[in-house]
């Protein structure tokens, strides 16, 4: 059993209570809520007469559903002014801050929380998107929950949950050029397996971590869940702190200097004991791309899709699924897959710098005639930076759409959707069948950049070859 | 629907039933309920549409769609069943379909904890273990007596010594699965808690 990690630190401070089956009782500091999975929760509370235990600790604001290109009210979608509104009128009844539409601070929750400086080092945090695992990249404990876990927080601020174990996955030397925090995760889930990370959190350490950004640190702990663990963190440093400092609601004069002590304390100690340790060598990832239905069917840029016998027994099934899936034939290269749409965006990698990465490659080029591309940054601050840096300019110039904030074609509950087997390049977690809207849609996920060179060459390409 | 669906309340301990087997690693929630039918503010008519992209394309062959297994409630799948998004949407049409417990070979943590949440069991048994039903089922009808005290389950051929969190199980028996009451029983310890948190103190301004 791991001790003394700051996985252990943080749950430590928050058990309220052991509970009688044998499970812990933790605070949520902080509960992030949207329109999706909260509505049946607070129908639930009103169910058992219960009211929210502390309105200032949940955090609101609207993503799945919105439209990207016309945002105007009511929604053409019927559904979805439904849910909205369910929202606004949820939050109004008991009183928790939401950030609508046009407010400035409307977005991804998972980008708006970080950016609002809501999300800070030592905090459990919960919200009902098993994506919550992005804000571990602060030194967080955060996880997804359901519908009757949200209503469990709001109503007491608290779950019951079983301990996690465990797992340092320590990432040597550093990422090449042309190699992204992207193409590291989807390396990591790729050797680990999908559901390796199950019953566990996943401590991302080392010096290749340490030299990540915080955007690129978040698109890691983001995709921790694709590898099967509901939670994945970095323990926080100056990057950290430097990033948190001055946010709307980061702490403020002398409550700073308190927060920043204390942060300062929080971390794994150097002798700390893990349930597991994996090494692996960054230097050696390569540009990745997913070829299959899970995010761990993936290969570097140049090779070629794994034959049945190079894989293990227990892979074979879903590769087998995924070939006839996908249309895609065992020892076919990657490279140069024809690709219909194109996506950039997500909680995954929808941030400033991701625009920004993909915005060099595009800059001066075209979209190939064959491709449809699309730009939706994470938020309505992500999308007013962009503006004022001229990075919508190159998006349109280059003829990328370009979209007003939400969760879009990563999850397609808008509008923005494939059609048929459409094949995609997309910045976006999962390739699972039919996940972006078209039942026989095709998704490959690779980083912000390598889909920008897809956007141009209208085929899977190598980013390498356009920033040299 | 097959009948009017009534949700488990209180102690679970015994549940007895037709299996339905369910072939695949890895079928994510998406797939047990694709994302446009996320555009509700309730659960209730979500029974229907469960696995339907997969139903429609398997044209009537899908499990689901099977006559004989239209009134089967034990529901038994491979590894890592339910991974992906965190939809409770998930495990609630399975349930409104007529699920009431799940036995695979492992499941992901989020939809674990979802079932838990809303009364399905889940059990684990070893892979062998798993195929030998699956091929049962393939052939003939099974039904299981599922009984969570001592964590087994019984056919006229076939006898199975289930795994369960320890924690699950008795939760099930007690009745503790729907926590919001065990929860608020520790009203005074929650208020101690974020008294005692560091950064309450210096998040004035949230």
């Amino acid at each position: 059993m791991s001790q003394d990690t700051l996985f252990d630190k943080v749950w430590d401070l928050h058990k309220v209570s052991s509970l009688p089956g044998g499970s812990d009782q933790i605070f949520i500091g902080l509960h992030l809520i949207h329109e999706v999975t909260s509505p049946q929760a607070f129908g639930a509370l009103k169910e058992k007469k219960l009211k929210v235990k502390f309105p200032d600790r949940t955090v609101a604001t609207v993503d799945h559903i919105v439209p990207t290109d016309n945002q105007s009210r009511p929604f053409k979608d019927n559904l979805a002014e439904q849910m909205i509104e369910t929202l606004e009128k949820n939050c109004l009844e008991h009183k928790i801050r939401f950030f609508n539409i046009g407010s400035g601070n409307q977005g991804i929750v998972h980008v708006v929380a970080p950016e609002l400086g809501l999300t800070q080092p030592g905090m459990t945090i919960a919200c009902g998107d098993s994506h919550t695992s992005t804000h571990g990249a602060f030194g967080s404990i955060a996880f997804g929950i359901g519908t009757s876990q949200v209503r469990d927080v709001l109503a007491t601020q608290t779950l019951a949950m079983n301990k996690l174990k465990v797992r340092q996955i320590w990432c040597d030397n550093k990422l090449s050029k042309g190699v992204y925090a992207k193409d590291l995760v989807l390396h990591i889930i790729n050797k680990l397996g999908v559901k390796a990370g199950v019953g566990f959190a996943y401590e991302f350490a080392g010096p290749a971590i340490h030299e990540l950004s915080m955007e690129e640190r978040m698109t890691i702990c983001n995709m921790s869940i694709e590898g099967g663990a509901r939670c994945g963190y970095i323990n926080p440093d100056e990057k950290t702190f430097s990033y948190i400092k001055n946010k709307l609601y980061a702490p403020k004069n002398e409550h700073w200097d308190r927060a920043l002590r204390w942060w300062e304390s929080l971390k794994s100690d150097e002798n700390s004991i893990y349930d597991d340790v994996i090494k692996l060598d960054a230097s050696r990832v390569e540009p990745t791309v997913t070829w299959g239905i899970t995010p761990g069917q993936s290969i570097s840029i140049n090779q070629q899709i794994p034959l049945l016998d190079e894989l293990s027994p227990n892979d074979k099934l879903v590769a087998e699924e995924a070939y006839e899936y996908m249309s895609f034939k065992p020892g076919q290269l990657i490279k140069d897959t024809p690709i219909d749409v194109c996506f950039i965006g997500s909680c995954t990698n929808g941030r400033i710098s991701d625009l920004r990465v993909a915005a060099k490659v595009l800059k001066g080029k075209k979209v190939s005639k064959n491709v449809k591309a699309f730009a939706v940054p994470g938020s309505e601050k992500v999308a007013t930076e962009a503006k004022e840096e001229g990075l919508d300019q190159i998006f349109k110039d280059s003829g990328f759409q370009w979209r007003e904030p939400g969760c879009s074609m990563c999850l397609a509950m808008n509008s923005d959707k494939l059609i048929g087997n459409q094949v995609s390049a997309s910045s976006s977690n999962r390739n699972f069948k039919g996940r972006q809207g078209s039942p026989s849609g095709r998704t490959l996920l690779m980083s912000p950049a390598m889909v920008a060179a897809a956007a141009i060459n209208g085929k899977v390409s190598d980013v390498r070859e356009f920033i040299n | 629907m097959k009948s009017e669906f009534t949700p488990p309340i209180g102690k679970i301990s015994n549940m007895n039933g037709k299996c339905i087997s369910l072939i695949g690693n890895d079928i994510d929630t998406d797939r047990i309920i694709p994302a446009r039918f996320l555009k509700c503010v309730n659960f209730d008519s979500l029974g229907e549409s469960v696995f339907e992209d997969d139903r429609k394309t398997l044209k009537g062959k899908h499990p689901f769609d099977l006559e004989e297994n239209k009134y089967a409630s034990i529901l038994v799948v491979n590894s890592n069943f339910g991974c992906g998004s965190s939809r409770e949407h998930a495990p609630q049409a399975l349930m409104r379909w007529g699920i009431k417990a799940i036995i695979g070979e492992s499941f992901a943590d989020i939809f674990y904890s979802n079932c838990i949440a809303i009364g399905i069991p889940c059990f684990t048994l070893p892979k062998k273990s798993i195929e030998e039903i699956q091929n049962y089922c393939d052939n003939q009808s099974l039904f299981l007596e599922i009984d969570l005290k001592n964590s087994s389950a019984q056919s006229k051929d076939l006898n199975f010594n289930l795994e369960i969190k320890e924690s699950s199980r008795k939760m099930f028996l007690s009745g503790e699965w729907d926590a919001t009451s065990t929860l608020l029983d520790n009203k005074n310890l929650i208020e101690n808690k974020f008294n005692q948190l560091p950064y309450i103190k210096f998040n004035t301004n949230i």
